[in-house]
């Protein structure tokens, strides 16, 4: 029965697809299920949505209000979605002893960290479906199937880049002060980028440098859809998305494998 | 991704580890520091097919890193691990090991039936569910939420997902913590079935009841050096001898000088004398002491045993 010579296994498509099914699965059921990042990630958007953008048909010269939070609302539920489950969700699982059980066992650590994204990636479908939904109903919006798939690209896509500022906060946070310094993070990031309301409206000197803010990229690209953005120029966008992923994921690969030396 | 499958430059060696003792785990001359902190010093040990082997020690005493080393999540300052013959960080020897750790928080809202169905997709060939469920004796919660469970039904839980991957090697750290005692019972029954079934376990405690019912060998740790190795048994009989208690006037300095007493205590009014041959010194005590009473004679226990086991490391 027990024997220690063993031989090495080979592990096929099958085994790895049916473990990435169930990681996802598992993962985006643990989310749905926790209310505190359901309220953070759906909530919030839905509420600042019906409060300032169904409520406010303001319609100025080439902008429909409505129409431009739906774009703005989405960036925003889905950057919450990707800093708490990627940022507060490891950072709570490794504080909990919780990590070092999966560690243990022989799931690749490429299947936890995709089925965190991916979560995110579903949320973002639901945000952009139901923002979309309001708007459409409630708040006058006009969008053509085009622009409702393009949004949901941009944000879907939107996830990668805050999915790796989560990952690296997630190793230099306190765990317990995680949902803090998140709020601390990305509410005065997306307010700094237009996320909220039209960037113009801002001071002059936080309009210049929103520039270096991985926000605002996004919210441009978003508000593009509709026509919104500051110029038609996307590809600039683009890079500095990408950009800023390789800097994170550089980042975190850097302490992760610092720390693990000393471990 | 791990690739799984071996390639063909690596030796023989490789594939087929020398196990001159057929050893399924061994930590070999380990040493760990954490800063100027050594928790484990030239440790070495090994765990053969089908053995229950408890480390048993107390809190500090490196057990908890011994395991951490042999589940890959450390590296060693200095020494080899090797789990089935290979790097314990190899998926192929992780998919044959399953492990029960000291989890302060598992994910709470995850049904039972769905952490078993998550942790058995983890593993090539697994148990099936109800499987599972029987032998971690999980049967009427297996759709509550872990948040809901109690102390002992988590332990459970844990154990069941230890088992999910159905494992020649299997660590339980710490397992029947927070269990009562028919829980324990339990957990101690099927962790000796999985050794009939001849898997091998290593198993810490701080419960020396528990080495004494399960293993087939104890291992006693102290500050991360090894005190003390064999059956529970010949653990007792390191502390070789039986205890005396009574209420006497004997002075003891006297009693200290008669032969084959090793210690002696001072317990309220009585004393009490360790010896390995009681018949002997309690015969001279009552010959000098009419008045001796509440005379009591027992058993050295095996907590007596590990005292006097670490203390001896701690002097």
């Amino acid at each position: 029965m027990a024997t220690s010579a063993i031989r090495p296994v080979s592990l096929g498509t099958p085994y790895y697809l049916n473990l990435f099914v169930k990681e996802t699965r598992y993962e985006f059921l643990k989310a749905l299920r926790n209310r505190m990042f359901s309220l953070a990630t759906l909530g919030f958007p839905i509420m600042f949505y019906l409060l300032f953008g169904v409520t406010n048909r303001h319609t100025g010269p080439g902008l429909n209000y409505a129409q431009y939070l739906v774009a703005g609302y989405s960036c925003f539920g889905m950057i919450a979605a990707a800093l708490f489950n990627l940022g507060a969700g490891i950072s709570a699982e490794r504080a909990q002893g919780w990590l070092e059980v999966k560690q243990a066992s022989p799931m690749p650590r490429v299947a936890y960290l995709g089925a965190k994204v991916l979560t995110c990636m579903a949320f973002g479908v639901v945000i952009v479906a139901m923002l979309m939904t309001l708007g459409l109903t409630l708040g006058g919006v006009h969008a053509t199937p085009g622009q409702i798939f393009h949004l949901a690209g941009v944000v879907i896509i939107g996830s990668i880049p805050f999915a790796s500022l989560g990952l690296l906060l997630s190793l230099i946070m306190p765990p317990n002060a995680a949902p803090g310094v998140i709020n601390l993070i990305y509410l005065p990031m997306s307010f700094c980028s237009g996320l909220w309301m039209p960037i113009e409206v801002l001071p002059h000197w936080l309009q210049k440098t929103a520039v270096v803010l991985p926000t605002y990229h996004y919210a441009q690209l978003a508000l593009n859809v509709f026509g919104y953005a500051r110029s038609s120029a996307t590809l600039i966008h683009w890079e500095a998305l990408a950009g800023f992923t390789c800097l994170m994921l550089g980042a975190s690969w850097l302490i992760f494998t610092r720390s693990e030396a000393k471990a | 991704m791990s690739t799984l499958t071996v390639s063909a430059e690596q030796t023989e060696e490789e594939l087929m580890p020398s196990h001159s003792g057929g050893e399924i785990a061994r930590l070999h001359s380990v040493t760990k520091r954490y800063g100027t902190n050594t928790a484990l010093d030239h440790f070495s040990f090994e765990i053969y097919p089908g053995e229950i082997v408890s480390l048993l020690g107390p809190n500090g005493a490196g057990k908890t890193t011994a395991i951490r080393l042999l589940l890959g999540l450390i590296s060693p300052t200095s020494g080899s691990v090797r789990v089935l013959g290979r790097n314990p960080r190899d998926s192929s020897a992780r998919t044959r090991i399953g492990a029960m750790l000291q989890v302060a928080k598992v994910p709470e809202n995850l049904r039972v039936r769905e952490h078993i169905d998550l942790f058995r997709s983890y593993y090539p060939k697994p148990l099936s569910a109800n499987e599972v469920v029987r032998i971690a004796g999980l049967e009427g919660i297996e759709d509550k939420f872990f948040g809901k469970l109690s102390g002992g039904q988590k332990q459970r839980a844990l154990f069941g997902l230890a088992l999910c991957g159905d494992p020649e090697l299997v660590f339980l750290d710490e397992p029947t913590v927070g269990m009562d005692i028919e829980a324990r019972r339990n957990l101690w029954t099927q962790i000796r079935l999985l050794s009939a079934r001849g898997k091998s376990v290593l198993l810490t405690t701080h419960y020396l009841e528990e080495a004494d019912a399960l293993a087939n060998r104890i291992l006693v740790m102290n500050k991360g050096f090894m005190v003390a190795e064999g059956t529970p048994t010949e653990i007792k009989n390191r502390v070789s001898g039986r205890r005396i208690r009574c209420v006497t006037r004997l002075e003891r300095d006297f009693v200290r000088t008669l032969p084959t007493v090793t210690d002696i205590v001072e317990d309220r009014d009585a004393l009490v004398i360790t010896t390995s041959h009681p018949e002997s010194v309690i015969r001279v005590m009552l010959q000098r002491d009419e008045t001796l009473h509440d005379l009591e004679i027992s058993a050295a226990a095996l907590e007596d045993a590990f005292l006097a086991l670490t203390k001896s490391v701690n002097q």
